[in-house]
Formats: structure tokens, sequence, C-alpha cells
């Protein structure tokens, strides 16, 4: 174990009854990391965050903090705690007595804990005026600020967080989210956070690790995430993405309505392809040009305009090929195509932004 | 028309009104004013003065009302104690088979009192189901648990459970179950999250809970006098008497004024400090 993991999972299992939601987890997370565990809901997301805090019990593996052995502790004797989804503020305290909970139970004098409670107030952007005020009074983005203070307050080795910003609306979602960001920074702390957001994830995470039905599908860096996925799922949960089943025989390429050029880098896509004996071609719709004439591309493929949306900044073209797939662009709003629907058109893009997931669509 | 709207809400109110006056506060100011008349008169057409309050402190009455009080209190306090693991599982724990719990307990309020509390007797009673049966078949029987106060409080909890039971449930489901959560995770221990957590948020039914077993125990009497064989007098027997017995309707008039004054501060003191709205899911 290298000497900065903070935590590891050792085949962690969780079962329901009939249903496995965790089928044996191996998991090493590093100390100081904003790491996220991003899944569709039944992923077994929140499962993994409740046998972390002590809420649930696991059904078999082991849970290490550091070099100590968590999984059998009691969730009031560990030394993390959780930001919850719902916040679970204490209805009946102040702001101030929300916060002060935790040096409370430590019995912390009351003039430290005030001191303590008025410095997290700071750090959150919270007037210290705020310190009497009513939970109730507060509001949605406000809340969330005493919860963090809260947990805060608490001084955990590990701070973890449940999916609390899905209750906001966008704009505040998003100003938060790069808050919390920034706070991971100046605390220092280790942050591990669950949402279903994908695009949560990529703003604020170090690493991110992709869950399907009880499994980590892929764990790595954001960016590695959505070039390099390493199945269909996790390429289609990452955003936007055209797939293609390709197979390649004596160093071809071959895939529906594909056109492609022979040249030393589709060669060495096609080894690659073959050798998975079978696979599935990602392009990511930035990627994808308008093409002028033919050959001008490593990838070619021919369709129809199908649809125009504009987004605002950029603008997404959905392109019918010939096959009947649906394609789709992405261009900046300075670079748009000038076309109408109903047009034919010529796509193309370059084999380095290509990438080879092996496997076919079911 | 807005306000001819309004002039007719408060006339269409008034027919109730009349009937509350007349059922409600007529019969007690009929006592309050029986209070102060002489004792032994039939007329409320007397001079008054406060010969019967003079009797209630004089006379020993005050023991009575004090007996009553020790007792009710400690009745409510040990059903808060059983009441709160049985509300609780109720509330969180048992889920479908709190359904079971709630029939069998408001089945019990289909039996009268009295004929529940004739059925203890018949149960304990020297010679009765249990000291009978041990007698017939061991030789040695053991006295009878029955004349004495701490009967008289085992009735009062045993008809007076639904009471405290309910609110206390009902006060317990308000409390959120990610708050008890929180308060566990942020290092609090299962002692700590009671206090701290569940006890003030369930305040309201708690005290609903306290409030209504208190009233109702303070102005019980059949258990006193079944259960207890009258080992203290309750002070709604002192009254009861004193209105048949006695015919001294300014004494029994005097009686029931002091407990009233004392419950109902004791009813407005705590009302005024429950929200009932949230307690009525109107928060």
């Amino acid at each position: 174990m290298p000497a900065n993991t903070i935590l590891r999972l050792d085949g962690v299992r969780k079962v329901f009854g009939r249903f496995t939601a965790l089928h044996g987890i191996d998991l090493e997370i590093e100390e100081g990391e904003f790491f996220t565990i991003v899944g569709p809901s039944g992923s077994g997301k929140s499962t993994i965050i409740r046998l972390l805090v002590g809420m649930d019990e696991l059904t078999g593996g082991k849970i290490w903090l550091r070099d100590k052995r968590i999984d059998e502790t009691p969730a009031n004797l560990r030394p993390t705690c959780m930001v919850f989804q719902s916040l679970a503020l204490f209805p009946h305290m102040s702001v101030g007595q929300n916060i002060e909970f935790p040096l409370k139970l430590r019995k912390v004098d009351p003039a430290a804990r005030k001191t303590r409670a008025v410095e997290l107030l700071e750090l959150l952007h919270l007037p210290a005026s705020y310190y009497d005020k009513r939970v109730g009074e507060c509001s949605g983005g406000e809340k969330q600020r005493v919860a963090l203070a809260r947990a805060l307050a608490f001084d955990p080795e590990i701070l973890f967080f449940d999916e609390p910003l899905s209750a906001l609306d966008y704009r505040l979602r998003k100003s938060l989210e790069k808050e919390l960001k920034d706070l991971h920074a100046r605390t220092g702390k280790t942050f591990v956070y669950i949402t279903h957001s994908l695009e949560e994830a990529m703003v604020m995470s170090d690493r991110i690790a992709i869950m399907k039905e009880g499994r980590f599908e892929q764990i790595s860096t954001a960016d590695e995430i959505y070039s390099q996925p390493v199945s269909r799922f996790v390429a289609e949960f990452m955003g936007e993405v055209n797939l293609f089943d390709v197979s390649a025989t004596s160093g071809r390429i071959d895939g529906e309505g594909l056109s492609v050029a022979q040249n030393g880098a589709t060669a060495a896509l096609a080894e690659r392809i073959g050798q998975a004996g079978g696979a599935t071609l990602m392009i990511r719709p930035e990627y994808v040009q308008f093409l002028r004439d033919e050959g001008s591309a490593d990838f070619t493929v021919e369709g129809t305009l199908h649809g125009i949306y504009a987004l605002g900044s950029r603008i997404h073209y959905e392109v019918k090929t010939a096959a009947g797939q649906i394609l789709t662009v992405e261009k900046l709003r300075e670079d748009r195509h000038d076309g109408a629907q109903g047009d034919t058109v010529l796509l193309g893009w370059g084999a380095a932004s290509a990438h080879v997931i092996a496997g076919q669509a079911a | 028309m807005k306000r001819f709207d309004a002039k007719l809400g408060a006339l269409s109110s008034l027919p109730m009104l009349a009937v509350l006056a007349l059922a409600f506060l007529a019969p007690l100011g009929l006592v309050a004013l029986f209070s102060i008349m002489p004792e032994k008169v039939f007329s409320i057409f007397n001079m008054p003065n406060f010969s019967a309050y003079k009797t209630f402190a004089s006379q020993g009455y005050y023991k009575s009302l004090l007996w009553t009080l020790m007792m009710a209190f400690a009745a409510t306090t040990i059903l808060f104690l059983i009441c709160w693991p049985l509300a609780y599982g109720m509330a969180k724990v048992f889920k479908r088979f709190a359904l079971v719990i709630t029939i069998a307990v408001v089945m019990s309020l289909f039996v009268s009192e009295n004929i529940r509390l004739f059925g203890w007797v018949l149960t304990l009673m020297k010679g009765g189901l249990f000291e009978g049966y041990l007698r017939y078949w061991t030789g040695t029987g053991f006295d009878s648990p029955l004349y004495n106060v701490g009967i008289i409080i085992f009735g009062i909890v045993y008809v007076y459970l639904p009471f405290m039971l309910f609110p206390l449930a009902q006060g317990i489901s308000m409390v959120p179950e990610d708050a008890r959560q929180a308060a566990r995770d942020l290092g609090a221990t299962r002692w700590q999250v009671l206090v701290q957590i569940d006890l003030p948020l369930a305040a309201p039914g708690i005290m609903v809970g306290y409030l209504l077993t208190f009233v109702l125990a303070a102005g019980a009497m059949a258990e006193a006098k079944i259960l207890g064989g009258r080992a203290v007098i309750v002070i709604a027997d002192d009254i009861q008497t004193a209105f048949t017995y006695g015919q001294n309707w300014s004494l029994g008039s005097a009686l029931s004024m002091v407990l009233i004054l004392l419950i109902g501060t004791l009813a407005i003191y705590g009302v005024a400090r429950i929200d009932l709205d949230k307690i009525m899911g109107r928060g």
C-alpha cells in the first residue's frame, strides 16, 4: 500500500436480500484527492457511501482508513463525515448551533466553539450575523453552506458528499461546484463525492470512478475518461458520442457506411481493432468536420442533415447516414456549418481523434 | 360584497356559538358561582362567601388533591417511559406491524373501563385467577397486590396507555431520519442522539401525550375505587361525594374549581408551547 493512500476498499460486497448492490469493490483513494463516484441511479454509488460512513454494514470485504480497519467501527467513532443529499440540518437549532454540534459533542468550551463557527461561516462566505439565524430562514444555497460548515467543524479525515447539489437550480449549482473545488484546494482535505451528473464530476474531480450495476467500469482522470473510455457504457454516459461497430481484416477497417483512407494511422487502428476481434469506434461530436471533398480525412461518412440545434455558444447538428444511424456533430458558433435540413453532407475526422473500444454493441 | 360575506360568515357561526356557550360555558359559570355560595344551599341567589374554600383547606381535602396530582404525575412519567420505546418502534421500526399494535390498543378501548378494571380485580384478588390457582396447585398463596397506591397507579397507566402512545408515536414520526443519521455521523452516541435530536424534535408529541394523560389521570376515580379500594381518596371521588351523599354543592363546586384552575393553567402553559399545526402535518 502506498504511503499516501488514505482510504482503501478491499473486495467490498453488499447484498440486500436477493439483490447484490456491490460485487466486491476494490478502490484506493489518495490523501487530499477530490474523488468522485459517478453512476446512474441504482448503480450502487449511494450504497458505497453509506458503507463508508457506517450507516450500513458490509456483507463482505474490508475498509481501511490509512492503516486502520474501520468497517466495523460505528458511524459516530469514524473520523469521517458526510454532507447529506437532504443536508440533514437540525431544524430545532440555529445556524450556529448546527455548526457547533460536533464541537459540543467533544465538549469544546462555548467561547472556542463560537470562534470556530464564525471562522467557518466566513470561510463559506456567510456573514457572521447568520450565527443566530434559524435554519428554516436560510435559502437553499445558504443551507448548503451551513451543512458544509458543520461537516468541516467536525474536522474529518475524509469528507463525503452524497449528491448535495442535486436539489439546487442550475446557476446556483454551477457556482457552488466551483466553490466546492476552491474549498477543497484551501482545506487540503480528501473529498469523496457522489453524483449522477458527469458534468458536475468533471468540473470538480481529480479522479472519477464510473459505476455500473455494482461495479466500477473505469477509474481515471476526467480527461482520460472522456477521451479514452473503456466501454460503450462509459462513452455514452460521458456526454454525446458517435459509435460505429467496426471490424478489421488485413489492415483494412470495415464499418457500415464508413470510408477509410489507407495510411499508417488507420493501419495502426486496424491492428488494434483486429486484435480485439471486432470493436466499437468512438468519435466525439466536436472532432467531426463537415468536408468539401472526399479524401481530405482519414474517416469519411455521407449523410443528410437531419436537425440543427442552437445551444448558445455551440451548435449541434444531427446527420442521418444511409445506414439510418444518427450522428452528432458539434461546432462552435463561429465555426458554424451553413446548410439546411435535408442537405447531403460529407463528414470526416482524423484517425488521431478516433478511439477504439473493444467489443461491439450487443 | 366582501364585507357582506364576512358578516354572513360571522352570523352563520352564531348557532354553534350559542350551543357552545350553553353546553360548556354555562355549566362552568354555574359551578364557579356555586363555589362561592355558603355551604349546603341549593340556589345561587345567596350572599357569596368563601366558606367552601375554607372547608377545602381545613378539612384535609387538599390531601386528596395532592394524592391525585402525585399519582397522576407518577403515572404519566411511567407511561412516558413505557410508551417511548413502543412508540419509537411503531413510528420507525415496525412498519406494517405498527398497524397491528394500533388496532390491538384501540380494541381495548371498545370495552368499558370499569369492566376492564373489574377484570384486573378478579385476576389479582385473593382467591382470584393468579393467587387461587397458585394456592390450588402449590398450597401456598400470597397477599393480594390490590388496594394500595401502587395498584392505583398501575390502573391509571393501564387505562390511559393509548393516550400517551399515539401522540408519542406521532411526535417521533416527525423526527427526520436523516437528522438522526447526521448526528450519529457527526459523532453523537445513541444516548446523545436521543437527548439532542429525538427528544427536542418529538417534543410536541411528548407535550400532547403528557397533557392528555395527566388531565385524564387527575380526573380519574374508577382506578382508585375499584383497584385501590379507596386506599386513598382521589379528588374526583371527593367531588362526587360532595354533590351526592354530602349534598354540599358549594363544596363540590369549590373542589372542582381548584382542580379546573390547576389543570387549566397547566394545559394552557403546555399548549402555548407546542405547534399543533406541525403535529397535524400542516406546518
